[in-house]
């Protein structure tokens, strides 16, 4: 808990990360700020175990019911994804996947309605390395791309079993095409609302006919499963004309072709989007929404910078971020704590301030939902409503009420740590220990006496296990449950 | 004070709730007076809902050339009458309690509403039937405006949401609380006895505080406050028992809370509503019991209708007025996965004791001509009859007695429309 750190770092793993364990905060602690953005940046030279370490001592817990099934419940995917939001030592690429996962936003309840609760759970969450049929869910394969090329993001998400079920493109057929993923992979994954018209929606429609899914394997021994199939009888081969160009030359219309060579027009399709600089200026602020500030206007100046960098990298999410993480915007004293925490944010970072040596992730997912969060079920294709949408009195009472939670579940350790590091003598040295441990936007006027009054407002200070203990916990209630901690 | 303990056994971990006794109101005071209450329930149908197959003009020749596998035989539809322009009219089948109401004109619907240009986003699509202003759909909505004008001092439970997030429709100045779950909705401690009401107090007098100079923060302060505010009055619908059984949906468990706020007389004049799922792209499914529309339709027609009875049954009927808007109709032709794309047009429904009955505007006629004047894009779509904006003007002016002028930025007064 108590530590003195580079509140430069603290910010930059508010922002790359979920806040920072005591051990996060001493590895980058040790670091310039350019260093650490490169050892947050370049994770690949990170061994990714963590999953092995589910149910070890010294990690949070996950709750069973049964056998620990995150390929194939849906409870225990969020639990794993929980603990590795905690634990990662790749806190970038778990940042990053939940960026992804809100901006290809797909629902969980749709896809088990259709396909089951099994098989869902399956094509969002399951690993290729643990699946009989090497199923690869979405989410794997965003976080496996959680710094690749936006281009290559844009194929794989089109092709995604999920996604085609989700946005109906396993129906998109030549003679009714199917105009849901055409419009929303204009809409909400590159150019943004209002930079192409109706008519643009219906040749993207026909462009992704026969985009489907085929099912393949046995049914004996659990290898069977759905995957995309490229359809040619099922493909529109007329040509399709866009309001926007399609081509380097300007061509706006894509090319008649024979069926069996139809599968390109899809192709040419997510080219075209992925080099638009209304994409570039999309993801630029959205980027900047969820990295840099949700205070005032988005900053014109770095939607253009961090677009160009976009479109003269080929779309290189690295180059982009590398960018972002270094950017003035990211670093001006002025952005500190200027974000609204997202539920999960919150709920980790508490955590690695608080602590979850016998806490179970399994007590968040209530608590998150009640906070508008669950995760693999945003609530539609556009994402969650961030910002202030956030806090809604009962959302905020969810997290007081989780500050609460966890702070019982931690009393112990709490009232260890702190008479370990001898600061329990006063109620000072204990509001001082404490205040270092949970980070907080600058705190309003006077609220640092309530907190002091509070240690003392039941009765003279002895420094008692047992009052300790009872304050402790009071008190990290009171201060993760506060407005201030919410801000990143 | 009273402080109870519950355990969350499945965890093994527990925690404490803290209340006090629930203040006295002066709302009761006012209502034992007789004075006369007007709740407004804002309803959203969430996904664009297909109004052709909730409200059926199966007698229409196209109806059935356009929609050969979604169409709902004349046979099977709830026969509710013919409008001004003489097309019959059908509900969908698993509509029966909103026929028992409408055959009580009590439910009123307005057809073919919706705007110049309708835009066939979800998102531009709601954020525009919200703010009720397709020029900056990125403002107020026109309910939180509504709450803003109120006069002062605001109640912080003036309005209620019944989902996790705060709608646009409710975002005002004024925070308006997210409530999905009353029993729910309380102070926690990790302490008990005095230990957790000093906790409580210091939360209590810390959320009074008011940042100045730091907007973001003062935000979340005035939510931490509101809630702090309104935990008791809520806490008191939590026991609320009503007269019949809701369904157990979503959708019906909120509908039981706002009965429970209107019982209880919390004071909430303006609640938020809504049933999703409505976006029926593929597998649309409107005659299978069971199906996806039909499902849809069975879980409005069973909230609602559970609702207005027990409402009835509390003597409310008369101080209540739901409201249904959802951000577009849906494309007439049915695609090739037998659902239905985005569309235009849509109809409003308005259900209360106070409400006329019977239909306001007129249905599309299907023809596919493309100067069918009743639709647009081509006869793809339906086209709006009736501006959306004129509907909630007479609301803000009939039901609310507000000055719709000055809310909606124009006047949008109607006649022909007094539906309420």
């Amino acid at each position: 808990m108590a530590r003195t750190s580079d509140r430069r770092i603290e910010h930059l793993l508010r922002r790359a990360s979920f806040g920072a364990r005591p051990d996060e905060l001493e590895y980058y602690g040790e670091m310039t700020v350019p260093q650490a953005v490169n050892a947050l940046l370049n994770y690949d030279n990170i061994i990714d175990d963590i999953d092995s370490f589910v149910g070890k001592p010294g990690y949070v817990n996950v709750t069973l019911r049964g056998q620990f099934l995150p390929q194939s419940n849906i409870i225990d995917a969020r639990q794993r994804w929980l603990f590795r939001m905690l634990h990662s030592d790749r806190p970038l690429q778990e940042k990053m996947t939940l960026f992804w996962h809100n901006h290809f936003a797909t629902g969980y309840a749709k896809i088990a309605g259709t396909l089951g609760a099994a098989e869902a759970t399956r094509y969002l969450a399951a690993k290729a390395s643990q699946d009989p049929g090497r199923v690869h869910g979405q989410i794997e394969m965003l976080r496996d791309n959680a710094l690749g090329n936006f281009r290559d993001i844009l194929v794989k998400i089109a092709k995604d079993t999920a996604m085609l079920v989700w946005l109906d493109g396993r129906t998109n057929t030549r003679a009714m095409p199917q105009e849901n993923f055409a419009r929303e992979i204009m809409e909400l994954f590159t150019m943004g609302v209002g930079t192409f018209t109706e008519e643009d929606v219906y040749a993207g429609a026909r462009v992704f006919t026969g985009w489907n899914l085929t099912r393949p394997g046995a049914a004996t021994d659990g290898t069977q499963h759905y995957e995309f199939v490229y359809n040619p009888g099922q493909h529109e081969t007329a040509p399709k004309t866009f309001s926007f160009p399609i081509y380097a030359d300007g061509r706006r219309t894509i090319p008649g072709r024979s069926a069996a060579d139809g599968m390109q027009d899809g192709l040419d399709l997510i080219d075209a989007l992925a080099a638009s600089p209304n994409t570039a200026r999309y993801l630029a602020a959205k980027l900047y929404r969820f990295f840099v500030s949700e205070v005032g206007p988005v900053n014109p100046a770095f939607v253009e910078r961090i677009g160009s960098v976009y479109l003269r990298s080929r779309y290189d999410m690295k180059a982009v971020m590398r960018e972002v993480l270094l950017s003035p915007e990211f670093w001006a004293e002025s952005a500190y704590f200027t974000r609204y925490s997202w539920p999960v944010e919150f709920v980790v970072r508490a955590m690695k301030d608080i602590g979850w040596v016998g806490f179970s992730v399994n007590d968040a997912l209530n608590p998150l939902a009640n906070m508008g969060m669950i995760l693999y079920e945003p609530p539609d294709v556009a994402g969650w409503d961030a910002g202030r949408a956030w806090f809604s009195t009962g959302a905020m009472l969810a997290r007081m009420n989780f500050a609460s939670t966890l702070a019982f579940n931690q009393r112990f350790n709490l009232g260890t740590t702190l008479r370990l590091a001898n600061a329990m003598r006063t109620p000072d040295t204990m509001l001082f220990h404490m205040t270092s441990g949970l980070r907080t936007a600058p705190l309003d006027t006077g609220v640092a006496a309530e907190w002091a009054a509070y240690l003392q407002a039941t009765g003279p200070w002895t420094g008692s296990a047992t009052q300790v203990q009872a304050k402790a916990a009071g008190l990290a209630h009171l201060m993760a449950g506060s407005p201030e901690y919410q801000m990143v | 004070m009273k402080v109870t303990r519950r355990h969350f056994l499945e965890g093994g971990i527990a925690a404490f709730t803290v209340t006090f006794a629930a203040p006295e109101f002066f709302y009761d005071v006012a209502r034992a007076q007789g004075a006369h209450v007007r709740n407004l329930v804002v309803l959203y149908l969430g996904g664009g809902n297909d109004a052709l197959s909730m409200l059926v003009p199966y007698n229409d020749p196209f109806y059935r050339v356009r929609r050969p596998t979604l169409a709902v035989a004349a046979g099977q539809v709830l026969q509710i009458g013919t409008d001004s322009s003489r097309v019959t009219l059908g509900l969908h089948p698993r509509l029966t309690g909103l026929k028992q109401i409408f055959d009580q004109g009590r439910l009123a619907f307005i057809q073919r509403t919706g705007y110049e240009n309708q835009s066939r986003s979800h998102f531009l699509g709601t954020d525009i039937w919200s703010t009720a202003d397709p020029n900056n759909p990125q403002g107020l909505g026109w309910v939180g405006r509504y709450l803003d004008s109120l006069p002062s001092p605001v109640d912080p439970l003036g309005g209620w949401n019944t989902t996790g997030t705060l709608p646009r429709v409710l975002q005002g100045r004024t925070a308006v609380p997210s409530i999905q779950n009353a029993a729910g909705y309380s102070f926690s401690s990790p302490n008990t006895g005095v230990e957790a009401a000093a906790e409580r107090e210091t939360a209590l007098r810390i959320a009074s505080h008011v940042p100045v100079d730091r907007p973001e923060l003062a935000f979340v302060y005035a939510s931490s406050r509101a809630a702090m505010a309104t935990l008791d009055r809520v806490a008191s619908v939590a026991t609320y028992r009503p007269s019949l059984t809701y369904p157990n949906t979503g959708f019906g468990q909120a509908l039981q809370a706002v009965a429970g706020a209107m019982a209880r007389s919390i004071g909430t004049r303006v609640f938020y509503v809504t049933t999703g799922g409505f976006d029926t792209h593929s597998g649309q499914n409107v005659n299978g019991v069971g199906g996806a529309y039909y499902n849809l339709m069975a879980t409005l027609n069973d909230g609602v209708f559970a609702f207005y009875n027990d409402l009835r049954s509390q003597g409310l009927l008369e101080d209540t007025l739901v409201l249904s808007f959802s951000e577009f109709g849906r494309r007439i032709s049915e695609n090739g996965s037998q659902g239905t794309d985005h569309g235009s047009a849509s109809v409003m429904m308005a259900i209360g004791g106070r409400v006329n009955g019977g239909f306001y505007g007129t249905a599309p006629n299907l023809n596919l001509d493309p100067g069918n004047p009743t639709l647009e894009n081509k006869a793809a779509d339906v086209r709006y009859e009736t501006d959306f904006r004129s509907v909630y003007a007479q609301v803000l002016d009939s039901w609310l007695g507000t000055d719709s002028v000055r809310l909606l930025g124009g006047n949008f007064r109607r006649t022909g429309l007094a539906f309420v």
